[in-house]
C-alpha cells in the first residue's frame, strides 16, 4: 500500500503544478507591466536582421528604429534603455510569439492592416515608418519601370507577409502571369534573387534598400520607382492590456513629439526650464504624465535622454547607414511629411 | 477485495490522469484564447486565400478558398513523397544488391555511398542541392539543350509538354492491356498448377502493353504532339523558356535530396533482407535444378521481402514526413503554404497546426496500411 501512496503523492504533486500554471494563465487582469518590472527586462520581438530596422552586429548589439521603440519602452518602464531582451522572429512566427506571450512588444517592420488588427488578437499602437512595396531588379536587365514587366516573370519574396498578397493584386490587375517564389527567411530570398533564380525581388521599399546592401554587388541592382501599396509599419502589442498598449504607444509618440519640439538626447535636461509648457510636459517637468500608466513623472525624459527623439533615431539607423537618406513621408508634418502624433498632455 | 482494488486503482488513476491532461490543455487553450480575443473555428477555410502558389498540380488561383489551397498544397506534398519513394526504392535496391557484389569496386563504392549520404543531415543535403548544386546551373539564355529539347537552368528544368488528342482512347487501351495481363497471369498460374506447364507470361505481357496502345495510335485516332520550350526574352538580361513544362528547381532539389538520403536506408534494408536468407536455401534450390534467375525469383526474394518490407515501410514514412523540410527552400508544400502562409494570413494557429498534424498522421497511416497489406500478402502461409 505504501508503494501506491508514493505514486499517489507524486501524481498529486504533478496535478498541483499543472493547476499552478492554469491559475496563472487564467488570471483575467493583464499584468504585462508588472511582469516586465519583475523580470527586469522588456521582451521584444524583432526581425532576423534587417539593417536600419532591427539588426544585430557581430557582438550581438541590436540597432535600428524598431529596436529603438523597444529601448524607449525599456527606458520608460525600467529606467534603462539597455534592459531589453530581443527575440529574432521570422514573418511567420511573429504574431504567434506575441499572442502566446513569448514577447510583449513586437517591433518587427510589421504592416498595420485591418485583418491583423481585428482578427488575430493583436493591437497596433502606431506607425514608426511609412513604407510602400516596391520591386528590385538587376540593372543589366534594362528594366526601369514596372510597366516593362512581361508574362512569365519570376518574383522572389517572403511568405506570410502582406507582400505576397500585394504582389498578386499588382500582377493580376495588370494581367501579367508570374511565378511567385516565396521563402521563409529574408536571407534566403536575397540569396535566391542574387543567384538569378528570380527576375525581381519584391518587398517593402525600405527593406529593398536595406537588403540591397547585403547583395554580392549592390551597384548591380536598382529599386524601381513605383510603389504598389501602402505599408504603415508599426509596433504591435497583445490585445487585452490597455495600460501596456498605452505605454508602448506613448513611448513612440514621445519620440516623435520630442523631435517636433526640438528636444534631443543632449538638450533634454536643459529643456526642463523651458518656457513652453508642452516641452516641460515632455520632459517630465510639468503635469503628472506618467501617473495614468503607473509610471513616475520622468519616464518620457528618460526615453529622450537614452534613446533620443525620432529624428535622431532615423538619422542614426537609416540615414547615416545609407539605406534611405531621404526621409520622404517619414518627416514631421511641420516639415512636409506625414508624421503627426496626438499631443502629450 | 484488497486485490481487486490493487488491480483497478492504477488503471483508474491512469485514465483520470489522461483525461485530466487533455482537459487541462483544452481548457488552458480556451481560456487563453478568450483572454486574447482569438476566436476558434474553421470558418476561415471557405474564405478567399488571396495568395498565389508557384507550382500546383491542379488549377489554383488566389481567388480560391483556403480549403482549396490546402488541397493543392497537400497534392504537392504527396507528389514529392511519391517521387521520393519511387526513386529511393529503385536506387536503394540497386545499391543494396551492389553492396553484396563480389566485385571489389562495386561493393566498396556502394558502401561509401551509403556511409556518405546517410551520415549528413538531410536539411544540409537539401540546402546543398538547392543552394550549391542547382545554383551552378546556367541562366536560361546560356543553357545547352539536353537530349536536344530539354533545358536545365537555374530557373528550373524545362521539358516538352505532350499535347494529346483522344487521350481517353489511349488510356482505355492501356487499362484494357493491364486487365488482360492480370487475367493472363491468373490463367498461367492455373495452367501451371494443373499441368505443370509454364506460359511465357513476361513476353506476352510486354507484347500486350506495347501493341494495344500502339493500335490506338494507328486506328483509334490518337495523336501525340510535343510542345518544345522556346527561349523568350523578358528584358535585356532576363530570359525564360515558354511552352512545355517547367519543373521548378525547388522540386528537383527536394526530390534529389530526399531520395538520395532515404535510398541509403532502403539499401541497408535490402542487404539485410538478402543476407538474412541462409546459404542452404540457395544451395538446395540449385540442387533441385532451378536456374539462378529462378532461385532469386522463387526462393530468395519471397523470403527476403518478408525481412525487407517492415523496415522499408518506416523509411517511406520518414521520407514523407521529411518532405516537410520543403519549407526551407520555397517548395510550396503543405507546411510552407498551409502551416506557413495560410497560418500567417488567418492567425488560426491552433486550427491550422492541428489540421496539418492530422494530415501527416493520415498520410503516414495510409502508407503503413498499404505496406502492411503487402506484407501480409507475402508472409509465409503456414499450411
Amino acid at each position: 500500500m505504501f508503494k501506491h501512496l508514493k505514486q499517489l503523492t507524486s501524481l498529486f504533486a504533478m496535478i498541483a503544478v499543472l493547476f499552478a500554471f492554469t491559475t496563472e494563465a487564467m488570471a483575467k487582469k493583464s499584468k504585462t507591466l508588472k511582469n516586465t518590472q519583475k523580470k527586469g527586462f522588456v521582451r521584444c520581438g524583432v526581425s532576423q536582421g534587417l539593417p536600419g530596422f532591427s539588426n544585430a552586429d557581430a557582438s550581438g548589439n541590436w540597432t535600428g528604429i524598431d529596436v529603438d521603440v523597444c529601448r524607449a519602452v525599456a527606458a520608460a518602464v525600467l529606467g534603462d534603455a539597455n534592459k531589453v531582451k530581443f527575440t529574432p522572429l521570422s514573418a511567420k512566427e511573429r504574431f504567434t510569439a506575441l499572442t502566446s506571450g513569448e514577447i510583449d512588444v513586437l517591433a518587427r517592420n510589421t504592416t498595420w492592416t485591418l485583418s491583423r488588427d481585428a482578427d488575430i488578437g493583436l493591437t497596433f499602437v502606431g506607425v514608426n515608418f511609412y513604407d510602400g512595396q516596391g520591386f528590385m531588379v538587376r540593372k543589366s536587365s534594362g528594366i526601369t519601370s514596372v510597366d516593362q514587366f512581361k508574362n512569365g516573370i519570376s518574383a522572389c519574396t517572403n511568405i506570410g507577409t502582406t507582400t505576397e498578397l500585394n504582389m498578386r493584386d499588382f500582377f493580376n490587375s495588370r494581367g501579367i502571369s508570374y511565378e511567385p517564389v516565396a521563402f521563409e527567411k529574408a536571407d534566403e530570398v536575397v540569396a535566391a534573387y542574387d543567384a538569378g533564380r528570380c527576375d525581381t525581388y519584391t518587398t517593402d521599399k525600405s527593406g529593398l534598400a536595406a537588403q540591397r546592401t547585403k547583395m554580392k554587388n549592390p551597384d548591380e541592382h536598382i529599386v524601381l520607382p513605383e510603389t504598389i501599396s501602402k505599408e504603415p509599419l508599426g509596433p504591435v502589442v497583445r490585445q487585452g492590456d490597455a495600460v501596456w498598449e498605452d505605454i508602448v504607444r506613448w513611448s513612440l509618440n514621445t519620440m516623435i513629439e520630442a523631435e517636433e519640439y526640438g528636444i534631443t538626447s543632449s538638450n533634454a535636461d536643459s529643456m526642463k526650464t523651458s518656457d513652453n509648457p508642452q516641452i516641460k510636459r515632455l520632459v517630465g517637468a510639468e503635469g503628472e504624465m506618467g501617473a495614468a500608466f503607473g509610471l513616475d513623472n520622468e519616464w518620457n525624459l528618460r526615453i529622450i535622454k537614452q534613446v533620443g527623439n525620432y529624428g535622431e533615431s532615423y538619422k542614426r539607423n537609416i540615414a547615416d547607414t545609407g539605406i534611405l537618406p531621404d526621409r520622404g513621408p517619414n518627416q514631421l508634418w511641420t516639415k512636409g511629411g506625414i508624421l503627426y502624433v496626438p499631443p502629450a498632455r | 477485495m484488497n486485490n481487486k482494488i490493487k488491480r483497478i486503482l492504477p488503471q483508474l488513476l491512469t485514465i483520470l490522469f489522461v483525461v485530466f491532461v487533455f482537459g487541462f490543455f483544452t481548457i488552458n487553450a480556451q481560456v487563453n484564447m478568450d483572454n486574447r480575443g482569438i476566436d476558434f473555428g474553421f470558418g476561415f477555410l471557405s474564405q478567399e486565400a488571396s495568395f498565389d502558389m508557384q507550382f500546383t498540380l491542379l488549377d489554383y488561383d488566389g481567388q480560391d478558398s483556403y480549403l482549396w489551397a490546402y488541397v493543392v498544397a497537400l497534392l504537392n506534398t504527396l507528389l514529392v513523397s511519391f517521387l521520393g519513394i519511387i526513386f529511393c526504392t529503385i536506387l536503394g535496391v540497386i545499391i543494396g544488391i551492389a553492396r553484396l557484389s563480389q566485385n571489389f569496386l562495386i561493393k566498396n563504392s556502394a558502401a561509401w555511398y551509403v556511409e556518405f549520404f546517410r551520415n549528413i543531415p538531410l536539411l544540409l543535403q537539401i540546402f546543398f542541392w538547392y543552394y550549391a548544386a542547382l545554383r551552378a546551373l546556367p541562366l536560361p539564355e546560356n543553357a545547352q539543350p539536353w537530349f536536344g529539347v530539354t533545358y536545365m537552368t537555374i530557373k528550373g528544368y524545362y521539358i516538352p509538354s505532350m499535347i494529346w488528342e483522344n487521350l481517353n482512347v489511349f488510356i482505355s487501351c492501356l487499362i484494357a492491356a493491364i486487365v488482360a495481363i492480370i487475367f493472363i497471369r491468373i490463367y498461367a498460374k492455373k495452367i501451371q498448377e494443373k499441368e505443370g506447364k509454364q506460359l511465357p507470361v513476361l513476353y506476352m505481357s510486354l507484347a500486350l502493353i506495347t501493341i494495344l496502345p500502339l493500335l490506338s495510335f494507328l486506328m483509334g485516332g490518337v495523336t501525340l504532339d510535343f510542345e518544345i520550350p522556346v527561349l523568350k526574352q523578358l528584358a535585356q538580361t532576363s530570359f525564360i523558356y515558354e511552352g512545355g513544362v517547367a519543373l521548378p528547381p525547388e522540386l528537383i532539389a527536394l526530390v534529389l535530396a530526399l531520395s538520395l538520403y532515404t535510398s541509403t536506408f532502403v539499401a541497408e534494408c535490402v542487404r539485410a533482407g538478402i543476407q538474412g536468407i541462409s546459404k542452404g536455401q540457395k544451395e538446395a534450390a540449385a540442387s533441385v535444378g532451378l536456374t539462378p534467375n529462378q532461385i532469386l525469383k522463387l526462393v530468395i526474394m519471397p523470403q527476403a521481402l518478408r525481412i525487407i518490407i517492415p523496415p522499408t515501410t518506416n523509411q517511406y514514412l520518414n521520407l514523407t514526413k521529411n518532405s516537410s523540410l520543403a519549407a526551407a527552400i520555397a517548395y510550396p508544400d503543405l507546411v510552407l503554404v498551409f502551416a506557413g502562409t495560410a497560418l500567417m494570413q488567418t492567425g488560426k494557429a491552433i486550427e491550422i497546426v492541428g489540421i496539418t498534424m492530422l494530415t501527416y498522421l493520415s498520410i503516414s497511416l495510409a502508407i503503413a496500411a498499404l505496406m502492411n497489406w503487402y506484407n501480409k500478402r507475402i508472409e509465409i502461409k503456414e499450411k
